[in-house]
């Protein structure tokens, strides 16, 4: 396949509809036509040309405008159907997704289930489509606006009759034109903002052309867009963690390579009060009963200057101190430290007081801290507690009779005391849990008597870093601009050309053609040139 | 005929770039899971802790000897199966395979207890920040790294080891050959 040369002498590449330089008709459907096809300018979009190779049929089928549409499509409807039910990584954590969804949905959920629908946006079937549209968007640019540019870039002043008659707006008379008509028209036409070229005894106005490459802008905007999403999964660009972390605590804080520490000073719920706050809390507080006012952790941020190896003893210097609440997180280098859920009132230590079983006489109280216990708690005089084991989630006794926990979290503690009194010097074994204490030695004269709880809250806070912001901001932008660039103005052109005898007239934009019909008007307005026609109305 | 192999190039090349492109987001996508976790293979992540002593113990220490690295809780009932095995062997294999208990943040008394308990001679570490936990990627207890005299994995067993034949056959694998 060579070129394909025009009557006019230009060599036209393989494929073109319109001659590039003075707009004959090339192929037999466009000599036939009564109105040219305009768009892409008759130009040969390469995708229709060659189809030898796998690379062009490749090529060729994600340069199809209706294969993005179909790849669109199929990508609303699959996402659509993520919707349907909760995705996986909203469901609560304690459960398993697999029984979660049969049991909460029935049949129905376990099918949504088994068809993968629970993590819809993580399959490899919808992160291919994405790369598809992805790749579609490139190509079918890519396809299109090289030809548009070239044809526009070569267009002659002076187009052939034909060309201009197989326009939609189009008109010609007898006659010849005035130096004093071409002036006046071309005066007319620069007023209005046309850039306005002669040769040849024809005139060529045209603005606004750069409307036209509003798509691709567009198309652009939207590929930086998708490498931003794409840069997502790439290590260090983006960081979204959960840390639980407890009044009093220093932990690490997760996705910064061990570099920072985080203390929990404080974790504070405040609610509004009735009469104290503004009256239109009122209403809602007599509803529901109380209303959140603020949730927030106090915390010192510390920065480790030994977190070469994991499990080093940290040696921190405080960097900052923040009440982080919601929408107000923690701010340093690029993290984020949000507040995003609570407990209130984990257990943290328990108060027994030895007690005489008879006469109730109480012999000190001993503390036990539920994270660091103590093997042994002298209380002075000749008492004194041993600590022989500690379960902190209690869960019943093995067929041996040895206690078991089943967590490692304090939700049920027990303790298994041995009480060394002057009265019973050998001990007397205890076992005790909040109100309940057991004998399983024999009977005591000793107990250990539960007094009170201290409980401390647990905030969770999300640690959150994301380099991708600038670059999805910069898609949209460049997406918007070229929404706005092809929205906000038309390509317009109009033909003027004197033949022979003969004075043509044609007028094309890429759309708004009342506007143009308008302008033209104007235009020629007191001038002998006929006024273009409408011509595809009839 | 120059243009169409110009034209052929470039279209080779664009749609090798997307796919180079889309082949990566998807490896990447895909392996988002296991993404940082260990492999057998890996070289073990050197850490140090203390143990209830105050002892210190860097696994950089044990270089040139076998290491049976195992994460256990005292809640945890396979950990504690597996431990009156791990107390023989240590023993038997003593100077060539050398246990490393790492406890995930328990209290000393409950990790001394349990020692005690069990009749427990092999250093134990408390991992209080769970730092080396996360290293290591361990989620379910117990699970036991291999890991050769070389520092290299060989072996990730995660679940409880309830036979002596198993750990035998384990310690077999990383003792040093001399």
């Amino acid at each position: 396949m060579g070129k394909v040369k025009c009557e006019c002498g230009r060599l036209n590449p393989a494929g073109t509809i319109l001659c590039e330089s003075c707009g004959r008709a090339l192929t037999e459907k466009a000599k036939q036509d009564k109105l040219v096809d305009m768009r892409y300018e008759g130009s040969a979009r390469r995708s229709q040309t060659y189809n030898k190779t796998l690379i062009d049929k490749v090529w060729n089928f994600f340069s199809s405008v209706k294969v993005g549409i179909w790849i669109i499509v199929l990508l609303l409807v699959a996402a659509s159907f993520g919707t349907i039910l909760p995705q996986e990584f909203y469901l609560p954590s304690n459960v398993s997704a697999e029984t979660y969804y049969e049991d909460v949905y029935g049949t129905f959920g376990k099918l949504y289930y088994m068809i993968g629908f629970h993590d819809l946006y993580n399959s490899v079937w919808f992160s291919a489509l994405v790369a598809a549209l992805g790749v579609s968007l490139v190509i079918a640019s890519l396809d299109r606006v090289v030809p548009l540019y070239r044809a526009l870039k070569n267009q002659r002043v002076d187009r052939h009759e034909t060309f201009m008659k197989k326009q939609r707006f189009f008109a010609e008379r007898e006659g010849k034109l005035e130096p004093a008509e071409w002036e006046k028209i071309k005066e007319a036409l620069i007023k209005k903002r046309y850039k306005v070229r002669t040769e040849n005894g024809a005139l060529l106005a045209e603005k606004n052309r750069f409307t036209r490459w509003g798509p691709y802008v567009n198309h652009v905007g939207l590929i930086i867009f998708l490498l931003g999403a794409l840069l997502r999964s790439v290590p260090g660009m983006y960081v979204d963690e959960l840390l639980w972390i407890r009044e009093g605590e220093t932990l690490q804080v997760p996705g910064t390579n061990g570099e920072y520490y985080v203390k929990n000073n404080g974790f504070t719920l405040q609610n509004y009060k009735a009469g104290e706050d503004p009256e239109v809390f009122n209403e809602a507080i007599d509803r529901v009963g109380t209303v959140a006012k603020n949730y927030q952790t106090d915390a010192v941020l510390y920065r480790n200057k030994n977190n070469e190896m994991p499990g080093a003893e940290p040696e921190l210097t405080r960097v900052q101190e923040d009440s982080i609440q919601v929408n107000q997180p923690m701010k340093f280098g690029q993290f984020a430290v949000y507040q995003t859920s609570f407990r209130q009132d984990e257990m943290k230590a328990m108060h027994f007081a030895l007690t005489n079983k008879e006469t109730g006489e109480e012999f000190g109280e001993v503390v036990i801290d539920l994270f660091d216990q103590q093997a042994a708690y002298d209380l002075g005089g000749g008492y004194k507690v041993e600590l022989l084991g500690y379960y902190p989630d209690f869960d019943g006794f093995t067929k041996e009779g040895e206690p078991t926990s089943k967590s490692p979290l304090p939700n049920n503690p027990a303790f298994l005391f041995n009480m060394i009194t002057p009265e019973t010097p050998d001990g007397e074994v205890s076992f005790a849990q909040i109100r309940n204490t057991m004998e399983p030695l024999g009977e005591t004269t000793f107990k250990m008597a539960f007094k009170s709880l201290d409980t401390r809250d647990v905030s969770a806070l999300t640690i959150r870093k994301d380099l991708t912001l600038p670059i999805l901001a910069a898609g949209g932008i460049i997406f918007m601009i070229g929404v706005i660039q092809g929205s906000y103005w038309n390509h317009r052109r109009l033909w003027i050309r004197e033949k022979n005898g003969q004075v043509y007239a044609a007028g094309h934009t890429n759309k708004n053609w009342h506007g143009l019909k308008r302008e033209i008007r104007s235009v020629l307005e007191g001038t002998s040139v006929p006024e273009p026609e409408d011509r595809q109305k009839e | 005929m120059e243009k169409k192999k110009k034209r052929l190039v470039i279209r080779t090349a664009i749609l090798a770039v997307l796919a180079g492109l889309v082949m990566y987001t998807l490896y990447t996508n895909l392996t988002k899971e296991s993404r940082g976790s260990l492999e057998e293979g890996d070289e073990a992540p050197d850490f140090v802790l203390r143990d209830v002593n105050g002892g210190t113990h860097q696994l950089s220490d044990y270089e040139g000897k076998g290491v049976f690295l195992n994460f256990w809780g005292t809640w945890c009932e396979p950990c504690k199966k597996e431990m009156p095995y791990m107390e023989k062997l240590a023993k038997e294999y003593e100077g060539q395979v050398e246990i490393l208990a790492v406890n995930v943040g328990e209290s000393d008394f409950q990790v001394e207890n349990f020692a005690k308990q069990y009749g427990l001679t092999f250093p134990i570490a408390i991992d209080e920040g769970k730092e080396v936990m996360d290293t290591y990627g361990v989620d379910p207890l117990p699970t036991t790294f291999m890991i050769k005299p070389d520092g290299t994995i060989d072996q990730i067993v995660i679940g409880g080891l309830v036979q002596e034949d198993q750990l035998r056959a384990l310690f077999e694998r990383v003792k040093p050959s001399s």
